[in-house]
């Protein structure tokens, strides 16, 4: 008989990593993934946001000369790629990564190699579509990149090609991610973890993720096709040979709508976790939110018309967009409701993270209805490309997404970290962030109501948009002050942040149940769960401590997970998972090399970035011994 | 974890907010904005129509703002007991199909209605006989008549009370005619004819902007409908209709010279003179337009003499080149385009 210290202590060794440089390249572990796919958004939204700081900087008066047209337009597709493509969904990733497994029980995402190999290629991704900035050539041609203007003729010069070569290698990694999402979610959750027994987060990034696997390819195609015209001649786009332009935009929205969601709905996820924590009871609607969640992903795929109400569709088939995109508010009004109701039905701890929410949920329904607005055509036509719809996106992706991102920052970080930040500067960075997004970003509302159109590097005075302006530009800075707040209270907390303990805000789901931060094993025993809040269920921590060191909730061969089965969670077979190793590394650096060969016209680099991807694939599906011998 | 949290409602400090946002948006679009290009001061029947839903979506988010808020806010303010303990009672479902699906279903339906009637009563009225083509180029308009033979550039001139169709393609990128006083945009898309039309109901210029990004000078390309009473509008018409005013004084005629020798005349055209380049706008009539460069700058002598030395310098990136010209010749050709009305 073995003790349950020796038994976990051979549990830790198995799953530890060894340490120093080389292991710093070859981990598979989820939880330092999810810190690294942080922390690298963390970086790229730093980036963005200075990108915006100039571009407010430049427009805080009319007529400046600061920064001229040609670095304005590189400045303004830079700061929205990177914010929707670098930061947003990486970041929610990110947090998905770490916590998806903690919050169903899981020892490890169901891939680890391919979770590892999805964070380098968003590494690399990210690095080489701004290496353009090296080259003063960074794309140019708005986030939404419509063609002929990016096409050969109009835009000869690489900047595009960074685009349309950088988001194509990005694709995978996002595909790979949401893969992984789904398998893991289907097959790694803790015993009696039924469907509707899912954490409302987890659900969300499920969502998500099937979204992504069916929007993707749609904006793979445009850009492959682009790339084809671009650099070899072809003609999709081109209306002088047949080739329509139009063709564009219906394949890029109909995965930019989509995407939309993509962002908001794990950051949707975010205020699920969060609200009933700090309203101290359930959710009221759990079954609701599953619903709105599924039916927004669904929903999303029909409505991306939206965004050409001007291009002279027929009125017929803008009737029927305009129903699908009034349609789908309906889902984000039972969300909201049901936030409220939680709230209303339970007892509100205004703590950092709480207060985050409510500055969500107060911008979020502002966005929402000014997004109503835009479902109904007529006042579309009048107001797209106006300051309105900046206006309108920033409080549906910033209220939206960029909120719950702050809020799971103060929630998650003493779970990452395992120190608590600190609640007076945490306050002080809310209200900053708060009151200055609302000075940023409400006069656009009525910037865009005066007739200012968008992406314009400069205005001219006496049209009435001064004064709007300068305050928007004032805003900016504000919002810069309260995320310096925030990253100084992160810095702060690693060494002086009281200690988090395992629980310290008396969560409901299955990451508070283990130390903070986790263990490389997650959880000593698999858990056992009764209910959509197993914390909150009667005696749980003493049930999961006299199951440690039973043999079958520890798993025999240490290194292994519980596979479950898809709908009820019941236990089907221990897997063993992969050890570290720096095959997914090598794999993505393969197909950096094709990549950067491709965007630079290469085309013999390209190709010798091949064989070390097949080479890579190989070692990477070459059974080991043991499997052999089994 | 037992440190108390304060308990202050914020709904004081966004009354604040919400009175001087609201009072500063009243006080712009309610009057105090005349000389923006507003959709919300329409002066024409499309315009009007989207400034009333405009108004109608307001009313109605403003409604739900404050139903929203004032939930949260009182979420807020409720006791707070302490937060070891877990709140056990059910309910609260109510709420979410009454304010989620119900009420939702109910106004947005109506919206939709209400969108598809003024999506409708945007179609091209009956009848509209008088028809512009406005084409697109990187980074200006060319206007044309075609029944009355006119070509002009980023001025479209209309008679009061008349609805004009418009007729928007593209040389080259996607742009956006916006003149949001008079109605919605439309996209000038090459490969595409797109239709729109625009009715003026009082006198007036209304400027309007490319409202889809199109390159490097996508903030300068802006265009005037000037609307005048039906008299006026036909005899600007007949006026425009005429080649280029002969150039009577010397000066004038020395710049007509200028004109066609230099290279101004390998991209602008001005009838009745050597002068047939189509690369840039044509400037048979110049002298009585009221901007250069697409609304770049007003059409001054001394704005003029300072855009054909060197435009780049307003409007870095256009096709027109830096002139070398020497002093005199500029003050002829100055001279000259003035006297081109």
């Amino acid at each position: 008989m073995t003790t349950v210290a020796e038994r976990t202590q051979r549990l830790a060794e198995s799953w530890e990593e060894a340490p120093g440089l080389a292991s710093w390249f070859k981990t598979v572990d989820h939880k330092k993934i999810g810190r690294r796919y942080i922390w690298t958004a963390s970086v790229f939204f730093a980036a963005a946001g200075f990108e915006a700081l100039a571009l407010r900087t430049q427009l805080a008066r009319p007529d400046q000369t600061l920064i001229g047209p040609g670095a304005y337009n590189q400045l303004f597709t830079m700061h929205g790629t990177t914010m929707i493509f670098l930061f947003a969904t990486p970041m929610l990733f990110g947090f998905g990564n770490y916590f998806v497994p903690l919050m169903l029980g899981a020892r490890d995402m169901a891939f680890p190699r391919l979770n590892a190999f999805g964070y380098w290629v968003f590494l690399f991704a990210g690095l080489l579509m701004n290496a353009s900035f090296l080259f003063g050539q960074a794309p140019n041609g708005g986030w939404f990149n419509y063609v002929p203007l990016t096409g050969p003729e109009y835009t000869p010069e690489v900047n595009i090609g960074f685009y349309t070569v950088g988001l194509l290698f990005l694709g995978i990694s996002t595909t790979a991610g949401a893969i992984n999402f789904i398998v893991t979610t289907f097959k790694l959750r803790a015993p009696g973890m039924s469907l509707n027994r899912i954490p409302l987060f987890v659900w969300a990034v499920l969502a998500t993720a099937f979204a992504v696997v069916f929007a993707l390819p749609a904006l793979n195609a445009d850009n492959a096709m682009l790339l084809l015209d671009r650099k070899f001649g072809f003609h999709f786009f081109d209306p002088a040979a047949g080739g329509d332009p139009v063709l564009w935009q219906h394949l890029f929205w109909l995965f930019g709508h989509p995407d939309v969601y993509i962002i908001v709905l794990p950051a949707l996820g975010i205020v699920s976790a969060i609200v009933p924590v700090f309203s101290r009871r359930p959710m009221v609607g759990y079954f609701w939110l599953v619903l709105a969640n599924v039916a927004t992903a669904v929903i999303s795929f029909g409505v991306w018309v939206h965004h050409m109400f001007a291009v002279g569709l027929p009125q017929l088939s803008m009737s029927f967009f305009s129903a699908a995109s009034l349609l789908i508010t309906i889902p984000g009004g039972i969300q909201i409701f049901a936030w409220v109701a939680t709230m209303l039905r339970g007892r509100v701890v205004l703590a950092t993270p709480m207060l985050f929410v409510v500055g969500f949920l107060i911008s979020f329904v502002a966005g929402g209805l000014t997004g109503v607005m835009f479902g109904v055509v007529p006042f579309d036509q009048q107001i797209t490309d106006s300051y309105f719809v900046v206006a309108h996106f920033h409080y549906v992706l910033f209220g939206g997404a960029v909120f719950p991102i702050l809020a799971a920052v103060y929630y998650w970080m003493p779970k990452i970290t395992g120190r608590l930040l600190d609640e007076r500067l945490g306050k002080l960075s809310f209200w900053l962030i708060f009151g200055g997004f609302n000075l940023l970003f409400f006069p656009m509302h009525v910037s865009g109501l005066l007739g200012m159109p968008r992406r314009v590097y400069t205005f001219l005075p006496g049209l009435g948009w001064e004064g709007w302006n300068l305050a928007s530009s004032i805003g900016a800075y504000v919002v810069a002050a309260g995320f310096l707040a925030t990253l100084g209270n992160l810095l702060w907390s690693l060494r002086r942040g009281r200690p988090a303990g395992d629980d310290p805000w008396g969560g409901d789901s299955l990451e508070w149940a283990t130390s903070s931060p986790p263990p490389p094993y997650n959880f000593a025993a698999v858990p056992v769960v009764h209910s959509a809040y197993p914390l909150w269920e009667d005696r749980f921590r003493e049930r999961l401590d006299t199951a440690q060191g039973s043999p079958g909730r520890q798993l025999a061969g240490d290194h292994e997970v519980l596979r479950t089965s898809e709908l009820d969670a019941e236990p089907e077979r221990a897997i063993e998972m992969p050890e570290e190793t720096v095959v997914p590394l090598v794999v993505a650096l393969g197909f950096l090399v094709a990549f950067g060969g491709l965007l630079a016209g290469w085309y013999l680099v390209a190709a010798l970035g091949v064989p070390v991807v097949l080479a890579g694939l190989a070692a990477w599906a070459w059974p080991r011994r043991e499997e052999v011998a089994r | 974890m037992s440190r108390r949290h304060p308990r202050r409602p914020p709904a004081g400090r966004w009354r604040w907010a919400v009175l001087v946002a609201g009072g500063g948006l009243a006080a712009q679009l309610g009057g105090c904005g005349r000389t923006s290009p507003s959709p919300l001061d329409p002066h024409g029947p499309g315009a009007e129509r989207v400034a009333g839903l405009w108004w109608l979506l307001f009313w109605i988010s403003a409604v739900v703002f404050v139903v929203v808020s004032l939930l949260v806010a009182a979420a807020l303010v409720r006791r707070r007991g302490d937060r070891d303990t877990l709140v056990r009672r059910g309910g609260g479902e109510l709420l979410i199909v009454v304010g989620g699906v119900v009420v939702p279903a109910i106004v947005l339906t109506a919206v939709y209605v209400v969108g598809l009637r003024d999506l409708r009563a945007l179609t091209v009225p009956r009848g509209t006989d008088l028809t512009v083509e406005v084409i697109g180029h990187d980074w200006w308009w060319e206007v044309r008549y075609p029944r009355e033979g006119i070509v002009s550039a980023n001025e479209i001139h209309v008679p009061v009370g008349r609805p004009v169709r418009l007729v928007l393609t593209s040389k080259d990128v996607i742009h956006s005619f916006w003149v949001p006083q008079l109605t919605v945009k439309t996209d000038l898309i090459p490969g595409h004819t797109n239709t729109t039309w625009i009715q003026a109901s009082s006198p007036g210029a209304y400027r309007g902007q490319c409202a889809e990004y199109c390159g490097l000078q996508h903030a300068k390309m802006a265009i005037l409908v000037v609307a005048e009473p039906p008299d006026a509008w036909a005899g600007w018409l007949a006026a425009e209709r005429r080649p280029a005013a002969a150039a009577t004084d010397p000066t004038a005629a020395r710049g007509r010279l200028a004109l066609e020798r230099n290279s101004c005349a390998a991209c602008h055209t001005v009838r009745g003179t050597a002068a047939t380049g189509t690369v840039g706008p044509d400037l048979t009539h110049f002298g009585g337009r009221r901007t250069i460069g697409a609304g770049a700058l007003p059409n001054t002598r001394g704005n003029l003499g300072g855009w054909i030395v060197n435009s780049q310098t307003v409007k870095p990136g256009n096709k027109m080149p830096p002139q070398p010209l020497t002093p005199e010749e500029l003050q002829d050709l100055l001279a000259y385009l003035e006297s081109l009305n």
